[in-house]
């Protein structure tokens, strides 16, 4: 199936094994310089004799702030003058790659920072050193008499200052020095500091480009009509009516369905409208959510395959003086972001380029070889601002639907899909169905976990197989393997199966079932205990010293101690995802409807040392709203083989009126970063369904929480 | 040929009349500012002024436009300093950007009408614009600092 093309897969069939072989290793030194004009260490930064910096951005901006972050990091180690850096975006090159990404280029996992912030600062320290060194020459002196500030070499005692630009001849003559050491964190003076963004000034007036802003001479726009079914095919189709739409200039077949070409979207889109298709539905005409959840039932009564085994929890929930189980259940998710999926392309005999809004340059440059035929070195690819991704936009579909229609009708393309087009061909975020079982001892002590996940393994699109994990999908069980609480016996299991629905990565991705599912299910152990929740996952993190600082910090802040503003309840949570910890309290309330309302949020992060204050707040806030659809509102339903949901209007995101108060505070930490894309995304369903439970006394064990399952779910 | 008025500017434009002026200004006037969303007027990507009152563009006909002023985010002030230009910036709002454009058009409309809006007029004249990114809580401050309202 076309629409099962897996990212990475397309990366290394169609130009993965070039690029990684082409790989240059963590710095991308570049073996000789080049002639003076300016001083070019490696791939990232290039200094001209002006003063400027010019920094590479091999990390896409989603709007998560990587345009700003990157460039900190590298202009930390060189000490350059903020005002005089310049940016620009890095083409699929894989002298670009990301080393957490075996060298693609992928904004993805919450991985800019983490996997980029060696390379970015080693880039800095070496240019920096070899400025020092040209310095040193320059004025003979030893280099450890010189100090540099703001894209300055000082020598303090001799009073001399000379600017960067000044020394691009000199510095460019030297060898590249290796393994040059990186600042202390304390010595930071841009890092942790909240520098305004570089992209918002033309955020506020309509001059960032995205993807679907490019126009090139003589485009045409087109719209793809799809199977309506996952698995369907169009056998034929009369285009009649379609060529009858005044613009509409040619109807050509391709992977995904058919293009209706015309001079622009609305011609295309009416044009779209007015074809009749014949279709095959597929052998999954019949498939419905309740089905998969059904089968997935049956398959979580056997044992699955096992991730994390401490202690016997069977033989202890055997002997336990108190046991019980619990199913929770969670649908598919769209990502649908405000931009909607769109890719223009240009393909000639000799050359193909693609401008498109992507998470990744490689793939985006894989599907374009495989499309356009080809080789990667003929294909280019220029990165747009992206109108939101949160994991969509690291598949390349689009690109394979623009490429074909470019290539069919020997113009530029740009292809265009509707809000119904991106909700009925979304990469979903997996149904997911989790058993637990959790077993107290006499005094009340809880001494068994076991937690059972039926999914759709993302792992297997990666690599094809889960043979090389004995089965198990390290991305289903992320936020479940690693569960932080001292119970003496813990037992993870998984279990792939795979319905046939197109599945993908979805902020958070795993975690956004496990970091919900094990905390509902520790908050109920706590009620079960008899402990507030707070206490009871004190006592259980005694080992696990930043969750506990985190924990402390959030009910501190939230006030957890204090009493609850009339008609309001708090839950709490707290979960590790993608290296960052982030501890959660929500305030809501229940009216008679069951209707829930998030009032207040209150998150604290620890990401490790900082890079930019401001942007951890910022994706704290959207993550934790991102996630706050999903536990309120997000739910794809299957039925005949196809979503049901198709707009905003049934697939409604939180809007301004139900945005709560969001309150966050950083832990101060000179651990190496984590991520801060993904992990509010992953507790905060929990966090919600915690404060149900204080508001009402009922538990939520399927999402999105809904006033009819509240009202019908009467016993705790 | 039917005659527009976008930005100060006068067009003749070559387009169906039952085109939506969304399409109009982004691929016959070349002003790409104004977002396509959902072509359902369900997310106000889309909103521009028609006589300085906010309209989801994606559902209006171009026939009906007529001879009212259209202004776009490119409009909006000659140097990008509207006052919720310059509060957005300050207060930081924009992660991906994609749905500002249409945010700032449908806050002008507000402050022009209302400019000291309650935090409940906020939320009431604001609830149409979706943002995927989830910067509600940055854009209702922004609003308040460009009321001069305490935020």
């Amino acid at each position: 199936m076309t629409s099962r093309r897996s990212f990475l897969k397309v990366t290394s069939a169609a130009g993965g094994g070039l690029m990684i072989g082409a790989y240059l290793g963590p710095l991308g030194d570049v073996a000789t310089l080049s002639a003076a004009t300016a001083f070019e260490p490696n791939v990232w930064v290039k200094i001209t004799p002006d003063n400027k910096a010019r920094i590479m951005l091999s990390m896409l901006e989603l709007g998560q702030g990587v345009m700003t972050a990157m460039p900190m990091l590298l202009a930390e180690e060189l000490d350059l003058d903020w005002n005089d850096i310049t940016t620009e975006w890095a083409p699929a090159d894989p002298r670009y790659g990301n080393p957490n990404f075996g060298g693609a280029q992928l904004t993805a996992g919450s991985n800019s920072t983490r996997g980029m912030w060696k390379v970015l600062r080693g880039a800095g320290a070496t240019a920096r050193a070899m400025l020092v060194t040209a310095a040193a020459q320059t004025w003979s002196v030893p280099e450890n008499q010189i100090t540099t500030d703001k894209g300055e070499v000082i020598h303090q005692s001799s009073e001399r200052r000379m600017k960067y630009g000044a020394l691009v001849d000199t510095a460019s003559t030297l060898p590249v020095p290796k393994n040059v050491p990186m600042k202390e964190p304390k010595a930071f003076k841009l890092l942790g500091t909240p520098l305004a963004r570089l992209d918002i000034p033309e955020k506020v007036n309509g001059k960032a480009q995205f993807g679907i802003d490019v126009k090139r001479p003589g485009m045409l726009v087109a719209r793809i009509v799809r199977p309506a079914t996952f698995g369907g095919k169009i056998l034929s189709f009369d285009d009649a009516k379609t060529k009858a739409v005044p613009g509409v200039r040619q109807v050509v077949k391709v992977s995904s369905g058919v293009a209706v070409v015309a001079d622009g979207y609305w011609a295309a889109d009416k044009g779209a409208k007015a074809l009749v298709v014949k279709e095959d539905p597929g052998p999954l005409a019949n498939l419905s959510s309740e089905a998969i959840l059904k089968q997935y039932a049956e398959i979580a009564n056997k044992p699955g395959n096992v991730a994390r085994n401490d202690g016997d929890a069977d033989k202890a929930i055997a002997g336990a003086a108190k046991t019980y189980e619990r199913v929770f259940e969670l649908p598919f998710l769209a990502h649908a972001p405000m931009e909607p999926m769109n890719c223009t392309a240009e393909v000639t005999a000799d050359r193909c380029d693609v401008w498109v809004s992507t998470q990744g340059q490689t793939a985006s440059q894989g599907a374009a070889v495989a499309a356009s035929g080809l080789p990667a070195s003929k294909v280019f690819v220029h990165t747009q601002y992206v109108g939101g991704g949160f994991g969509r936009r690291g598949e390349a579909d689009f690109v394979t639907d623009a490429v074909e229609t470019a290539k069919a009708v020997g113009k530029p393309v740009k292809v265009i899909w509707s809000r119904e087009d991106d909700i009925h061909h979304d990469f979903y975020r997996p149904i997911t169905y989790m058993k637990l079982q959790a077993a107290f001892d006499a005094g009340n002590n809880p001494i068994a976990w076991k937690q059972r996940i039926v999914q759709q393994s993302l792992q297997k699109r990666l690599s094809g197989n889960l043979n090389a994990s004995k089965g198990i999908d390290f991305i289903s069980v992320d936020g479940a393997a690693d569960l932080p609480y001292a119970i003496p016996n813990i037992r993870v299991e998984y279990q792939e199966s795979d319905p046939g629905v197109p599945y993908g990565f979805w902020r958070s991705v795993g975690n956004s079932a496990t970091g919900y599912v094990t905390e509902a299910f520790i908050d109920e152990m706590a009620a079960t205990a008899k402990k507030d929740p707070y206490e009871f996952r004190r006592a259980l993190l005694a080992k696990q010293p930043r969750h506990l600082a985190v924990l402390d910090m959030v009910a501190d802040k939230a006030g957890w101690k204090t009493a609850v503003p009339a008609g309001r309840a708090r839950g709490i949570v707290v979960h590790k995802a993608f290296d960052t910890f982030v501890g959660v309290v929500a305030e809501v309330s229940v009216n008679n409807a069951q209707v829930v309302r998030v009032h207040k949020l209150t998150c604290v992060v620890d990401c490790g040392w900082i890079v930019n204050p401001d942007t951890i707040k910022a994706q704290m806030e959207g993550g934790l709203l991102f996630g706050l659809t999903a536990a309120l509102k997000g739910e794809i339903t299957i039925r005949n083989g196809r979503a049901v949901q198709s707009t905003f209007a049934d697939y409604p995101p939180i809007r301004h009126n139900e945005a709560p108060q969001i309150d966050v505070y950083i832990v101060p930490s000179t651990e190496n970063p984590g991520g801060i894309g993904e992990p509010s995304t992953a507790p905060i369903a929990g966090a919600v369904a915690n404060a149900v439970f204080a508001a009402t006394g009922k538990r939520v064990y399927k999402l999105p929480i809904k006033p009819e399952m509240l009202k019908a779910n009467q016993t705790a | 040929m039917i005659a527009l008025e976008v930005n100060g500017k006068k067009y003749e434009v070559d387009a169906a009349p039952d085109m939506p002026l969304l399409w109009v200004i982004r691929e016959n006037l070349g002003l790409t500012g104004t977002k396509f969303g959902c072509g359902l007027g369900q997310c106000g990507a889309c909103t521009v002024h028609l006589d300085g009152v906010a309209v989801r563009s994606c559902l209006t006909p171009l026939s009906t436009v007529g001879g009212k002023k259209v202004t776009t985010i490119e409009g909006l002030s000659p140097n990008s300093n509207h006052p919720l230009q310059t509060a957005w910036i300050a207060e930081q709002v924009p992660q991906c950007g994609y749905c500002q454009s249409g945010q700032i058009m449908n806050a002008a409309a507000l402050l022009a009408k209302n400019p000291k809006p309650s935090d409940a007029e906020i939320d009431t004249a604001m609830t149409g614009n979706i943002c995927r990114c989830g910067t509600y809580q940055r854009i209702h401050r922004a609003i308040k600092r460009a009321a001069g309202v305490r935020a």
